[in-house]
Parts: C-alpha cells; structure tokens; sequence
C-alpha cells in the first residue's frame, strides 16, 4: 500500500478499515513515498510491489518546479514494473444524477510510452523539444491487451483513438497495429476517431462507445473527460496491469491536496479500486460484497 | 498612424512587439484594406479571400454567399480551391492563396481535409497555409446559443490556442525499425506571443480571467516553459486573474462545471482537443465559429476541421465584423439568432430536419433589408 500525498492517506484508511470490518484476509504492507523523496525511497516501494505483485496507491504529487531530472514517482512506478496497460470503467453509477446516462465504457490507455517518455532538451536557447515516442512492440500489446478484454468482457466494439492525421508516422503506427490486431478477432467491430471528435462525441453522445484504445495522453483526456461525465474524480477506480504486477489506484489520479484532512474527499473510487484488486487476487466474493455495499450506499 | 481604441506601442522584450498596433487595428474598426482596390473593384467594397475546401465547405460558402447577396454586403470573394484529397493542392497554388490574403488580409475557410496516408509529406496543406500566413493564434468564442438547449446553458467561455508549433511541428521519422519519434517543440519566442494574444485579448473584451492549460508535470521542460511564459507575461496585466490547470482536470471539470472557465490559452495539441469538447458542449461543430490570427491575417473557419452535417454561417458575421462592416455583420448575425431562436427550422446537427438550403433561405428572410 502506497498512500501516496493528498487524501492518499485518509483514503487508505478508509479501505483499511471496511477490509477489517469485511475480514478480508488481505495484510498491507504499507510504504511511503512523498513527492520529495529520494530515488532509494521509490527503489524501494518498487521492490516491495515486486515482492507482493499487487499494490494499492494513492498519488504521489509531482511538483513541477523541481528541475527535469527529478522524474515523476508514479510514473517511475509504471515504467519500472512494466504496467502497460491502464484500465478504466466508467459507469453511470445508480444513485448519481449526472447529464447523461446509461454509459459503460472500457477504457484501455497505453501506460508507458507516447507522449510520457520524460525525454525533453532545450536544444538551443529557449526552445524545447519534447519527444513522443510510438514503438510497433507496445502499440501492439495495448491492442492485444484491449480486444482480449473486450473478448473476456462479452464486448462488441473497439474504438482506437488517435491522430494520424497530423501525427501521421507515430499515431500511423498505432492505427496500424491495432488494425492488424483487429484482424485476429473477427467478432469484435473496430473502429477507429481522431481525438477531437471523440472528446465531442464523449460530450454529446458517450453512450455509443464501448471499449476504447489509446496512446498515453489522449488516455490520460479522455480517462478524465469519461470520469467527469459519470460524476467526478471520487467516483472511478482504475488499474494499471502487467505481465506480472498489478496496480491499483483511481481513475483519475489526483492528490486532491485543497480537500485533503478535511474529511469531505469521496472514498467511492479508492474502494472500488480496492474491489478490482481483490478480483485480482482472486477474492471474488469479499469483491462483490464490499462493490455492493458501495453501491448500496451511493443509492 | 491613428491606432483608434487607445491602442499603444509597447516595447517588451526588446522588440518584436512593433506588430501589436496592428492587431489592435484588426479588432477595431480600420478596414484592412484601403477602399480604393485594385483590379477595378467597385470603391468600397472589400476583398476577402475565400477556401471553400472539402466536405461541406463548399455548400457553406455558397450558403454565406446567398445571405450576403441578400443582404447587400459589399464583400466580394476571391475563391481558391485548394484540396489535398480532390489533387488540387500544389506548392504554386498555395503561394496563389498566400498572394490573394497579402491584398485582402482577411480568408474564410471551409475545412482542407487532411487525408490520412502519408503521402510522402508530414505536413497537411492546411498546416502549411497556417505557418506560411503565420497564423499563429485560434481563437474559439464558446457561447451558447439562445434558444438551442444544450446540457449547458448560458456558456460563455474563449479557448486560444497556439497554433503554429507544438506537436504539429510535422517532425516525426522512424529512428529504429518500429520506434518512431514525434517531436513536440515549444520555444519561448511563441510561447510568450500567445500568452501576450489571450492577455491582450482578454483586456480588449473584458474578461477577467486567463487559465492556462499544461501537462508540466509530465513535460517539465515543454510545458514548464509555455507556463513559465505564461505567469512572466500574466505579471504585466495586474487587474487580470491568471490561473493555471493540467489537461487532464481541466477536461474533467469542463464536462462538470465548465462555468468557471472564462479566457484558456493552451499550446496546439490540447487547444485542438479543447476546441472540439467545448464545442460539444455547446451543441456541436457546426454552431461554433473560429478564429486565426497573425499579425497582419485574420481567417474565419469552422472549429472542428471535419465534416458537420449542416450549419450556421456564422464565420461571415466575424468577417463582417473584422472589415468594418459592422451594420452588416449586426444585420445577418441578428437574422441567424432570430432563426435559431425561432427554433422553427433547424438543421439536422441541431435535431431538426431542415436542410442546409431551408436554412439559409430562412436567414435571408429575416434580414431586415
């Protein structure tokens, strides 16, 4: 368990607390990391996830004044362990008035590369070249990992969000490999919209999207776009899998630090993050109990 | 020269700034082009450049030309046709379309779609127009129509966006066997002239607050310096709030309280994504107009460069507005708001069943001529 800044650690408590009043036979292991901390530190929780193979995380703040060379925590988190594959479901939850409704959307953001590669240089004085990275090896495996979700989950569409209109090699790429992957699973549709339009049709119309695939920052939008529409940052759990580690965290990612100790943050999506984990491991019925006991209450 | 409106010539930076008279003049009411035109044109009337494009474009055009014959608005087009995916796009023809906007300084544009191949060239015709004219700020006034009822009501917010760099710098190659690299590039020079745009801006139409748009956590460098930038240049408005949000919450919180919003400024990428969902909010790409601005153009267009399915002309009434011609531009916007406050024919993209022609005839017919 990785508290992370912010209502990190309330949040855990509160997930401590329902786990023991649940007797889950779940022990936590817990781990600090803030956002100062020393690379040992961080060393040291990755190697502690790789003990456990599953971990539960609050955010760890990334304070951008810091120099270039002190990288983002979390993102140091995703990229040691290889979590390539960040999983949110954004579903209109009963109980909470939003706009829309009836949405239930699967969406499987690349976690490790694009646009989070942290390779930038001032090349000359006052320009800064940022570098967004695409590899066939990785787009693939998110396609994989997508469509064998949307097959697991008896799901009847993937939609690949991209923009190889402008970025035509590196989003290219991407498109093309998931359009080889969609090749090898016939019975799911593929389909496949530029980012912009897809962040209007989220807005106008969500109900037409059923699992969608992505590069990292397009993910990391429309993961928030999708939380805002069902009800906010406090309502969606999220995952980020590997081949051998699982982490879980909320959708969204935020510390929250203005509502932090002031017990008002919504414990809703670290709770149901706590219950994807516990599917995870396996625990199916403490999963389903807790997830129910949520929902109930949100009612 | 008569600046008009106050306007003053800063020198900021050393330099590079003696070009702010003239976007005070292109806001204001100097026409952009002296009334005694070439090419034996009637006194008075201006010339405007016109792209009617691909997709609906062209049935747009024809739409903005009826009502302004009806109207009597002294605009006379100059039409070019350029289109990558019809092949009439070409390196003379684009230097055609730069000439004409060198005399009449103001274009409408329908959308030059971007075909998906790559055809040996990273970047799309409509990019290079863009860098050629130097069209270096988009500006998207997001407002709710009166009577269109949307999820939300009563919006009113402006997204500028950078438009000449970012990550459509068109730089992209494959260094390894399956490894490709997109460059994202941010430099300080442009980063400060659009922070100065929505400053500017904001100040001109009295707006209290600017927030910019970033991902620094993540791009410390790239996004660092377009912040950096930002607050350096929010120091010399004072009575202005600046304010400042990552992408990614700044999406959220438009899908849930998108009130809070009043002026964004944002680099390429996260403009082009603001644009569109901001645009949904209100209903949708075809009752959003745009804006580009360089410092001696101004083009009009539709927000999402893709292919609505019937919509308002709205893009002449800011042309109208631009060249000075604001009795005209009050007519015809007056008439598109009766028409849709009207709500009696609406296009398909607003839950009716008119066609783009029904509602065109139907803002002709409320033109007070």
């Amino acid at each position: 368990m990785i508290p992370g800044d912010g209502i990190g650690p309330e949040l855990m408590l509160h997930v401590k607390e329902v786990f023991r009043h649940a007797c889950v036979p779940v022990d936590f292991e817990e781990v600090r990391v803030g956002s100062e901390a020393p690379e040992a530190d961080v060393q040291n929780a990755i190697t502690a996830i790789r003990r456990n193979g599953v971990a539960l995380k609050g955010n760890i703040e990334t304070n951008h004044n810091l120099p270039p060379n002190h990288k983002s925590r979390n993102n140091l988190i995703r990229t040691s362990l290889d979590l390539y594959a960040n999983v949110i479901h954004c579903q209109s939850l009963p109980g909470v008035e939003t706009r829309h409704r009836d949405i239930d959307i699967l969406i499987v953001r690349e976690n490790t590369e694009g646009e989070y590669s942290s390779l930038e240089h001032e090349s000359v004085a006052g320009v800064v070249e940022s570098l967004k990275i695409i590899t066939a090896g990785r787009s693939r495996r998110i396609a994989h990992y997508a469509f064998g979700l949307a097959r697991a989950a008896a799901r009847r569409s993937v939609t690949a969000v991209h923009k190889a209109n402008i970025m035509k090699l590196g989003d290219g790429l991407f498109l093309q490999c998931c359009q080889e992957v969609a090749a090898e699973y016939p019975e799911i549709t593929f389909r496949s919209m530029i980012v912009d339009n897809t962040t209007m049709q989220l807005v106008s119309r969500p109900q037409q999207f059923d699992v969608m695939v992505m590069p990292n920052l397009y993910g990391n939008i429309v993961n928030n776009v999708c939380a805002g529409l069902v009800g906010g940052p406090g309502l969606v759990p999220g995952a980020n899998y590997g081949h051998d580690y699982a982490v879980f965290e909320t959708a969204t990612r935020n510390t929250g630090k203005s509502i932090a100790n002031r017990n008002i943050a919504n414990p809703t999506a670290t709770l149901l993050a706590a219950c994807m984990m516990l599917d995870h491991l396996r625990l199916h019925s403490h999963a389903s109990s807790i997830r129910q006991a949520v929902l109930a209450s949100l009612d | 020269m008569d600046l008009g409106r106050g306007w003053r010539k800063k020198w900021i930076w050393g330099g590079g700034w003696r070009k702010k008279w003239i976007w005070g003049g292109v806001w204001g009411s100097h026409p952009p082009v002296s009334p005694q035109s070439h090419n034996g044109k009637a006194e008075g009337t201006f010339q405007v450049t016109m792209l009617p494009g691909d997709g609906v474009g062209p049935e747009l055009m024809h739409a903005v030309k009826e009502v302004f014959k009806a109207g009597n608005v002294p605009v006379t087009f100059d039409e070019h046709h350029l289109s990558e995916v019809q092949n009439t796009a070409s390196e003379e023809k684009l230097d055609r379309v730069v000439d004409s906007m060198k005399e009449s300084k103001v274009a409408l544009i329908g959308k030059i779609h971007t075909p998906m191949e790559y055809k040996g060239d990273l970047a799309s015709y409509d990019m290079r127009l863009r860098r050629k004219l130097d069209l270096f700020a988009n500006v998207v006034h997001v407002k709710s129509l009166p009577g269109y009822q949307t999820r939300h009501n009563n919006l009113d917010l402006v997204i500028i966006r950078e438009q000449t760099e970012g990550e459509y710098s068109s730089l992209e190659h494959e260094s390894v066997k399956g490894v490709i690299e997109c460059l994202k590039i941010i430099t300080r020079a442009k980063s400060q002239r659009i922070a100065k745009f929505a400053f500017d801006y904001a100040t001109k139409k009295g707006r209290a607050k600017v927030t910019a748009v970033h991902k620094a956590n993540i791009m410390k460098l790239g996004d660092g310096l377009f912040l950096q930038c930002c607050k350096e240049v929010a120091e010399l408005y004072p009575k202005i709030k600046f304010d400042t949000m990552i992408i990614d919450n700044c999406c959220m919180q438009l899908v849930q309280n998108p009130y809070q919003f009043d002026v964004l400024v944002m680099p390429n990428l996260y403009g082009n994504i603001v644009d569109n969902l901001a645009a949904g909010l209100v209903g949708g790409a075809g009752v959003v107009p745009g804006e580009s601005y360089s410092a001696e153009y101004a083009v009009f267009e539709l927000v999402r460069r893709g292919s609505p399915r019937g919509t308002v002309p709205n893009l002449p009434v800011r042309a109208g507005i631009l060249g000075g011609l604001e009795y005209h531009s009050n007519m015809v916007s007056d008439a598109v708001k009766k028409v849709i406050k009207g709500g009696k024919v609406r296009t398909a993209d607003m839950g009716g069943y008119s066609t783009s022609m029904d509602f065109t005839q139907a803002v002709i017919d409320a033109l007070e001529v």
